[in-house]
C-alpha cells in the first residue's frame, strides 16, 4: 500500500480543499530562499538560462497573499537585489515593485485558470518585469543585452507550477493523503 | 434629514491603495536611479547593504567551493606528473629570462637615479581571486574576494597571467567589483607595440569585441599587432599587454578605421587574477595657456590697433 499526498488537480486549492493559512515566517524563509538562489555565484549558460527567483516567489505571495506581500515589501527586496548585482540603485526595485502591483491588479484573474495557464500569465508579468529593467538601463545608457534577455522570464513562466506546488505544500490539509 | 455616508464604513484596514504605493515607491525609485547615475551619493548606503547580504552570499558560494574542491583533489596522477614535467621544463627556460632580468633592473634603477624619475612600476601586488562573474547582462563585470580587507582602492588595475583584465571599480569591506576592458563604459590609453602609435581601447560590451576608435584609416596598423598599455592615464602602469588586433577594415566609407581587437587576458576565464597597485600619483594637468592665448591676443589687438592709428 502506497500513501501519496493529494495533489489534487494541478490547480491552486482545488475545490474540496480549504489552504491553511500561511504562516508569516515562511514567506519570509521563501524570499531569503530566492534572494540566495539569486546570488548564486552562476557563469555562463547557467546564467543565461537562470530565471529571477525573486520575481517568482514575489508574484506568488502578491498573488496568492497579498495582506502580506505587496508593493512595499517587494520595493524593499528589489533594493536588497541592486545591492547584490551592484547595479544601479532601484532598479530592481521599481521593477519589483511594478511586478507587485501587477500581481494585485490581476491576482483574481489569474487565480481562476489551471496552473498551465497561469503560467502563460505569469510569462507576460515576468517580462513586463524584464522589460521595465531594460528600459531603465536603456535610458542609463546601456547597451542592448544578447538576445538570451527573453529567456529567463520564459524559464521563470515554465517554473511556475513548481513554485506554485512547492510553496504550497505547508498549507495543504494534512490528512488528505489517498490510498492506493 | 440625517447624513448617510457614501462608503461604507472600512471593515479591513488596508493603508492605501497599491496604486497609491506604487506610484510612492515608483518615485523613490526614480530619484534613487538619478541620484545614483548622476551624484554617486548612495556608496554609503551600498556598503551596509552589501556587508548585510555577505553571509548570504558566502552561504551560496559553499556548495561550488566544495564541489571544486572534491574535483581537485581528485585530480588523476597523470596529469600531476605531466603538469610537472610542463612546469620544470618552463622554470628551466624562464631561469635565463629570469637572471637577465634582475641585471637589467639592477641597472634600471641605476639609470633611473641618476635621470631622478619616478619610480614608473607600482610597489604592491595583491593577489586576489574570482569570486563569480556579474550577474547584470547589461554590464561585464566581476566580483574578487578581497576588498577593503587587503587595502584595495578603486581605481586599481587588474592583471591576470596574459594581460589587463580591467580595473577595480567598487570596493566593499570584503570583496571589490572589477570592470572588465570588454565593458561598454571601460576604456583602456594604450600605445601599438610594434609602431608607439598611441590611442585608447573602448570595451562594446558583452559578446562583441572592443575596439580602437578614432583611429585614421592610414595609422600603422596590422592585424596581429599587439597594444599595450600607454599608461598615460596614471591608472595602468604601462607596458601591461592588453589585446591583440583581430580585424582591420580601413575602407569604411567613414573618416575612422574599424579596427577590432581580441583581449589578451582570460577575460571571461581566469581564476587567479593579480590587482596592481596605482602607479605614482597621475601627474596633475598643467594650466591651461590661457594666459599666454589672452598676452596673444592683446598682442594682436596691439598690432592691429597699431597698424590703424
Amino acid at each position: 500500500m502506497m500513501v501519496l499526498p493529494n495533489i489534487g488537480p494541478l490547480s491552486t486549492a482545488g475545490p474540496d480543499e480549504i489552504l491553511r493559512p500561511v504562516r508569516p515566517w515562511f514567506i519570509v524563509a521563501t524570499l531569503i530562499a530566492a534572494l540566495a538562489l539569486n546570488l548564486m555565484p552562476l557563469s555562463g549558460v547557467a546564467l543565461a538560462l537562470r530565471p529571477d527567483f525573486i520575481a517568482l516567489v514575489l508574484l506568488y505571495w502578491c498573488i496568492q497573499e497579498p495582506r502580506y506581500v505587496g508593493v512595499g515589501v517587494a520595493w524593499t527586496i528589489g533594493l536588497l537585489m541592486d545591492v547584490g548585482d551592484a547595479t544601479l540603485f532601484g532598479q530592481h526595485a521599481l521593477a519589483y515593485a511594478f511586478l507587485a502591483y501587477a500581481a494585485e491588479y490581476f491576482r483574481r484573474r489569474v487565480l481562476r485558470f489551471p496552473l498551465w495557464q497561469q503560467a502563460a500569465q505569469v510569462a507576460v508579468l515576468l517580462a513586463l518585469c524584464a522589460g521595465l529593467v531594460l528600459l531603465v538601463r536603456i535610458v542609463g545608457g546601456a547597451p542592448l543585452p544578447r538576445w538570451t534577455y527573453v529567456v529567463p522570464p520564459l524559464v521563470g513562466a515554465l517554473l511556475w507550477p513548481v513554485v506554485t506546488v512547492l510553496l504550497q505544500w505547508p498549507q495543504r490539509p494534512q490528512h488528505s493523503g489517498v490510498e492506493l | 434629514m440625517p447624513y448617510i455616508p457614501v462608503e461604507p464604513p472600512p471593515f479591513f484596514r488596508r493603508g492605501p491603495s497599491p496604486l497609491a504605493r506604487l506610484a510612492f515607491f515608483g518615485c523613490i525609485s526614480i530619484a534613487l536611479l538619478f541620484v545614483d547615475t548622476r551624484y554617486h551619493y548612495l556608496e554609503g548606503l551600498r556598503h551596509v547593504a552589501a556587508v548585510g547580504l555577505y553571509p548570504l552570499q558566502r552561504v551560496v558560494q559553499m556548495p561550488g567551493e566544495a564541489i571544486g574542491w572534491v574535483g581537485g583533489y581528485f585530480v588523476s596522477l597523470r596529469e600531476l606528473s605531466e603538469d610537472n614535467v610542463v612546469l620544470k621544463r618552463q622554470s628551466v627556460e624562464h631561469a635565463a629570462v629570469a637572471q637577465s632580468y634582475a641585471a637589467t633592473q639592477d641597472e634600471n634603477a641605476r639609470l633611473r637615479a641618476l635621470l631622478d624619475m619616478r619610480n614608473r612600476f607600482a610597489t604592491g601586488a595583491k593577489a586576489v581571486e574570482v569570486l563569480y562573474t556579474g550577474r547584470d547582462p547589461f554590464a561585464q563585470k566581476l566580483f574578487v574576494d578581497k576588498g577593503m580587507d587587503a587595502d584595495i582602492q578603486a581605481g586599481e588595475a587588474v592583471i591576470d597571467a596574459d594581460g589587463v583584465v580591467g580595473q577595480v571599480t567598487r570596493v566593499y569591506p570584503y570583496m571589490a567589483e572589477v570592470t572588465l576592458v570588454t565593458d561598454k563604459d571601460h576604456a583602456v590609453p594604450v600605445q601599438i607595440q610594434r609602431s608607439g602609435v598611441r590611442s585608447v581601447l573602448y570595451g562594446s560590451g558583452a559578446g562583441r569585441p572592443p575596439e580602437l576608435r578614432f583611429m585614421a584609416p592610414s595609422a600603422d596598423i596590422q592585424v596581429g599587432d599587439v597594444l599595450v598599455t600607454s599608461g598615460l592615464d596614471g591608472t595602468y602602469p604601462p607596458g601591461l599587454a592588453v589585446a591583440r588586433v583581430a580585424t582591420l577594415d580601413r575602407e569604411t566609407g567613414q573618416i575612422f578605421a574599424r579596427i577590432a581587437c581580441t583581449p589578451l587576458a582570460g577575460v571571461d576565464r581566469s581564476e587567479h587574477l593579480l590587482v596592481v597597485g596605482r602607479q605614482s600619483p597621475a601627474i596633475t594637468r598643467p594650466e591651461e595657456p590661457a594666459a599666454q592665448d589672452q598676452g596673444k591676443k592683446m598682442g594682436r589687438a596691439k598690432r592691429r590697433g597699431g597698424a590703424t592709428p
